[in-house]
């Protein structure tokens, strides 16, 4: 059958924790959508276990933590643990963007976070990243 | 995961299989029919209500009050939300989520976002799988969320048991609420932010529009519901005329006749995208339709001739059968 099956690469964008700054995500949320993308919006100051549920509910193949506060060393790998509980981290690309000193990514990456993209990165380059890497199926 | 374990794990109760059932219904996956039609002996047993109403009428912020309420009264809920997608980049962002606050961090409401990924009929055939997958998960509540902007999503809506139609107030004259649409498929019509003012005005023209529409006697009465979806004023009153109208589909038979009419329906869709989907590979073996289009240009034949053409073998095929 010619049944032509039509898969979107689906990203989370996610605020977590007290960091009240959204505009970042917007403007992500924005690019993903123009990229061809199905983009959830998490909205702002959602718990680690809010982001895993939506997470895995939507079936993303992307979670992207849009974080500023300095609060990733605590917040992301909860998030990433919490994928792992529902057997969703093994096919789900981990994204950091937002203020993340440089001695910290070792960490973020030791934790299972897949690419951390600092402030001014070029829109396309995330893109590009999503498209190489999202997750077979 | 292959589909027989995919649905093994979805009827066991994990989510993650109820997830990605959903997205292979949605891609149209390899094995996504063989998933629909295992999971349709488990169905049946959910209400399932549609929503919808134009953009920023408050849909998203009364179904989560709906879901909350109802997960008060010991059910379990399951969520669609449709949301549009981008005809230019097929993108979309899916934002309804964000109103989901009463539900966060509960997993007894599973809320999925789809976007309508600009398919014609596509969309409605989805979503109904997609409902059938929270049915046979054992939801009791389904609630379908759609932007009421077209027949597309009244189509959707259609795919559901009770409809409501949230009209904002001051939403227009009564002319707007003769035109043809959303206002005919609801059940219930919920006039939502019914603090601000115009509202009693609203509860007017709807009421006149109708005492118009044409009904038999043993029909459904539409109700008027005023509701403040922000503080969750009047939700009560929605669910119990949710209830009243899930009674009366039931004690009036309506429920079995709507059941038959809408299986009638999907097989047809189905029945109709196959057969397109088989003509298109007839069109395909005789070399594409840049070919047959670049033939009627050169007025060497016309259209009408193109398509006894091509449906030549399978008239032949269905007079063998005879």
């Amino acid at each position: 059958m010619s049944e032509s099956s039509e898969r979107k690469i689906r990203c989370l964008v996610a605020k977590v924790g007290l960091d009240g700054h959204d505009r970042g995500a917007h403007v992500i949320a924005r690019a993903f959508r123009d990229a061809g993308f199905e983009v959830i919006y998490s909205g702002l100051h959602q718990a680690p276990e809010d982001i895993v549920q939506a997470a895995v509910q939507e079936d993303v193949d992307v979670v992207g933590i849009s974080i500023l506060s300095g609060a990733h060393n605590t917040l992301v790998p909860k998030v990433i643990e919490g994928l792992e509980a529902y057997g969703a981290f093994e096919d789900t690309l981990v994204l950091v963007g937002g203020i993340i000193p440089d001695e910290d990514r070792p960490e973020l990456e030791d934790a299972g976070v897949d690419a951390i993209f600092g402030p001014g990165t070029p829109m396309e380059e995330t893109i590009q990243f999503i498209r190489e890497h999202a997750p077979e199926r | 995961m292959a589909p027989p374990e995919l649905v093994a794990d979805l009827l066991d109760g994990k989510h993650r299989a109820l997830a990605r059932a959903i997205t292979k219904i949605e891609n149209r996956s390899e094995g996504y029919r063989d998933i629909v039609a295992a999971l349709h002996e488990h169905t049946g047993h959910a209400d399932v209500v549609g929503i919808t109403g134009s953009p920023g009428a408050g849909k998203s912020t009364l179904v989560d009050k709906l879901a909350a309420e109802y997960r008060e009264r010991g059910l379990t809920v399951g969520i669609i939300a449709v949301d549009p997608s981008s005809p230019f980049s097929g993108g979309a962002v899916l934002g309804d989520r964000i109103r989901m606050g009463s539900n966060v961090g509960d997993m007894d409401v599973f809320f999925r976002s789809m976007s309508a990924r600009g398919t014609l009929g596509g969309l409605s055939t989805a979503t109904s799988d997609a409902v059938k997958a929270l049915d046979a998960f054992g939801k009791d509540k389904i609630l379908i969320e759609t932007v009421g902007a077209g027949q597309n999503e009244v189509d959707i809506v259609k795919t559901a048991d009770t409809v409501a139609v949230l009209v904002p107030p001051s939403s227009g004259d009564d002319v707007q609420m003769l035109k043809a649409g959303i206002l005919e498929i609801g059940d219930v019509f919920v006039v939502n932010k019914a603090d601000l003012a115009g509202s009693d005005k609203t509860v007017q023209e709807l009421r006149g529009m109708l005492e118009m529409r044409e009904r038999d006697p043993d029909d459904w009465e539409a109700d008027i519901v005023e509701t403040v979806a922000n503080t969750g004023e009047g939700v009560e009153e929605l669910l119990s005329v949710f209830d009243a109208h899930a009674d009366w589909l039931d004690r009036t038979g309506k429920r079995d006749e709507l059941e038959r009419k809408r299986y009638a329906e999907e097989i047809r869709t189905l029945l109709r995208n196959d057969a397109g989907a088989l003509v298109e590979d007839e069109v395909e073996r005789r070399g594409g339709m840049d070919d047959l289009v670049e033939r009627v240009v050169r007025r060497e034949t016309d259209p009408y001739s193109v398509a006894d053409d091509v449906l030549e073998p399978f008239r032949d095929a269905v007079r063998h059968n005879d």
